[in-house]
């Protein structure tokens, strides 16, 4: 049987592999590395104008919707290269070694956190550059934290379950449209409140909402929809945990599938 | 006799392609096996049944002395795929492809690099070491693929049409290589399409046509089922004859003698030997072609 040391040790290098892979893609690398930051630039001072609300900075809106288009974007080129992975004969490779089979998808995941946490940061740290004056205390911000790294494992997996389905590198990167536009249609860049009824009813039931509202009443105070940041965490969460056991049961199985057996 | 592979009654079923019907394999310890056939034959499913990534529907095996279905770690352990079956990471070096393989042996990060840089010095990839797999020539890249599938020593190794593609020097380091490993006690499933190939590598050969093994033996076994050479003539008048021969001196001494009886004139006369077409035509029965007759004289456009 295999041990939990090896599980790890062997999920460590297929972990490894992506990194290099992910730094190696200099086009991938370099607008991974940029999109935070124009976008950010783009919506503070080119709509941030137009879109900015009772006088307050645009900037202190955005910055949660920001954090979850960069982690959609990741999550994206995530589903890629798994599904460039399965295309290709380096899963039989793996397949056929005594290791833990799930190390590749358990290794993609680990590069994708890793991609998100640094566009992460860095939409963090244009933001903080540009004027971004969050209120939260020290504990407000771990847990706005924990909210994005419980966002993104989720995402992740739910990259990696995609990437399994999808069978080619062409139709994996249709996902990360997806995951590029399902944000506009939240409280990422304006308020549910002043969108039309259709769409604000969308707009306030989709998981990227709550998850964005959370960060936001953590950092900021309150909240865009007025809802209390508790229940907003509280629906965050369920929705971040539900995506998170799903995707990861589906591409545990879709991998088993989709690998022979 | 210790056999690495023993596999019996092996079936597989893709809808309703049966891709492997009752495959019956022995591969003896020490041996290179050659799985001779067609694109479609069954070839690579039954590899990638014995290498644990295909569960067939029915039949049982042991490879390297574990049950395939109960225990296919230990048969893990023991097995290394190469070829078209295991891709190499063209986005990572030489070093690094090797590393990834070390580590995911176990081995510790000095004894991985100890073993990475062995591996590069025996395939002659020092040099190119530190260059991504993806700039490699096709020679270089068949020698860091087979490199990787030599971490640990296998028992079994599977080489799938490991000289396609290859110029003639690559080809005949590839061969050296892969003997040298029948020395060092390396069993090898060699997969190809290429009778010269299993010829010149195999002690023995299976021909597998639409999921059964249709014919088994050494190459020159099968060559005399295909009913060894034929003495070609070119005639005066333009057409040509073609006599089935065992290729001795005196068999076509008689041949010659009956058609100048005849009063048949050749200004050319050649051997032609047979090739991998004769042997598919001729065991999977595509062509029905009857066996050697001395005294029948078949005429050919």
């Amino acid at each position: 049987m295999m041990s939990l040391a090896h599980a790890i040790s062997d999920s460590r290098a297929m972990a490894g592999r992506c990194l290099r892979r992910s730094l190696r893609d200099p086009e991938a690398f370099f607008t991974a590395l940029t999109l935070p930051i124009v976008l950010l630039l783009l919506f503070v001072y080119v709509f941030g104008g137009a879109l900015a609300e009772g006088g307050g900075s645009y900037v202190d809106y955005i910055v949660p919707g920001l954090i979850v288009l960069c982690a959609g974007f990741g999550a994206g080129t995530t589903a890629v290269a798994v599904a460039t992975d399965m295309s290709n004969g380096i899963v039989d490779r793996i397949r056929s070694m005594p290791v833990f089979g799930s190390s590749l998808l358990v290794g993609h995941v680990v590069a994708s956190l890793a991609r998100n946490i640094v566009a992460t940061a860095l939409v963090i740290a244009a933001g903080l550059l540009i004027g971004w004056d969050p209120s939260g205390s020290l504990l407000d911000w771990a847990a706005a934290l924990g909210m994005v790294l419980l966002f993104i494992t989720a995402i992740s997996w739910l990259a990696a379950a995609v990437g399994l389905l999808a069978r080619s590198a062409e139709a994996a990167t249709a996902f990360t449209m997806v995951l590029m536009f399902v944000p506009y249609v939240s409280t990422a860049f304006v308020p549910a409140d002043t969108m039309p009824a259709a769409l604000a009813a969308f707009a306030e039931h989709q998981p990227f909402t709550p998850i964005i509202e959370t960060m936001r009443g953590l950092w900021m105070g309150s909240t865009s929809t007025g809802a209390p940041v508790g229940h907003e965490a509280l629906v965050a969460i369920l929705w971040c945990v539900a995506i998170l056991v799903i995707s990861a049961f589906a591409a545990a199985r879709l991998f088993r599938e989709r690998s022979g057996a | 006799m210790t056999y690495t592979v023993e596999a019996s009654d092996i079936t597989k079923t893709f809808g309703d392609h049966r891709a492997l019907d009752r495959v019956d394999l022995q591969i003896e310890g020490g041996s290179v096996f050659a799985l001779l056939g067609p694109n479609g034959a069954g070839k690579t499913t039954m590899v990638r049944v014995l290498a644990t990534l295909t569960r067939p529907d029915s039949g049982w095996a042991t490879v390297a002395g574990h049950d395939l279905l109960a225990d296919p770690m230990g048969v893990k352990r023991r097995i290394s795929l190469t070829g078209q079956f295991a891709a190499v990471d063209d986005v990572l070096t030489g070093r690094e492809n090797l590393d990834l393989m070390a580590r995911l042996r176990r081995l510790s990060g000095r004894a991985a690099r100890a073993r990475t840089a062995e591996l590069l010095d025996t395939f002659d990839l020092t040099d190119a070491a530190d260059r991504r797999a993806g700039t490699y020539s096709g020679g270089m890249r068949r020698r860091l693929d087979l490199a990787m599938g030599m971490v640990e020593r296998p028992r079994l190794l599977f080489l799938d049409e490991p000289t396609t593609g290859l110029d003639p020097r690559s080809r005949e380091g590839l061969w050296d290589t892969t003997a040298r490993l029948v020395e060092e006690g390396v069993t090898i499933l060699l997969t190809t399409q290429y009778l010269e190939e299993a010829d010149r590598l195999a002690d023995t050969i299976a021909v597998l046509d639409r999921g059964r093994i249709v014919a088994r033996g050494t190459a020159e076994e099968l060559k005399a089922r295909v009913g060894g050479a034929t003495l070609r003539l070119r005639l005066a008048d333009g057409g040509a004859l073609e006599v089935p021969t065992d290729g001795s001196a005196a068999d076509i001494r008689r041949t010659l003698e009956r058609l100048d009886a005849e009063g048949v004139h050749a200004p050319e006369v050649s051997i032609v030997r047979p090739t991998l077409d004769d042997v598919f035509l001729h065991l999977t029965g595509a062509a029905d072609r009857p066996d050697p007759d001395h005294a029948d004289l078949k005429e050919a456009a």
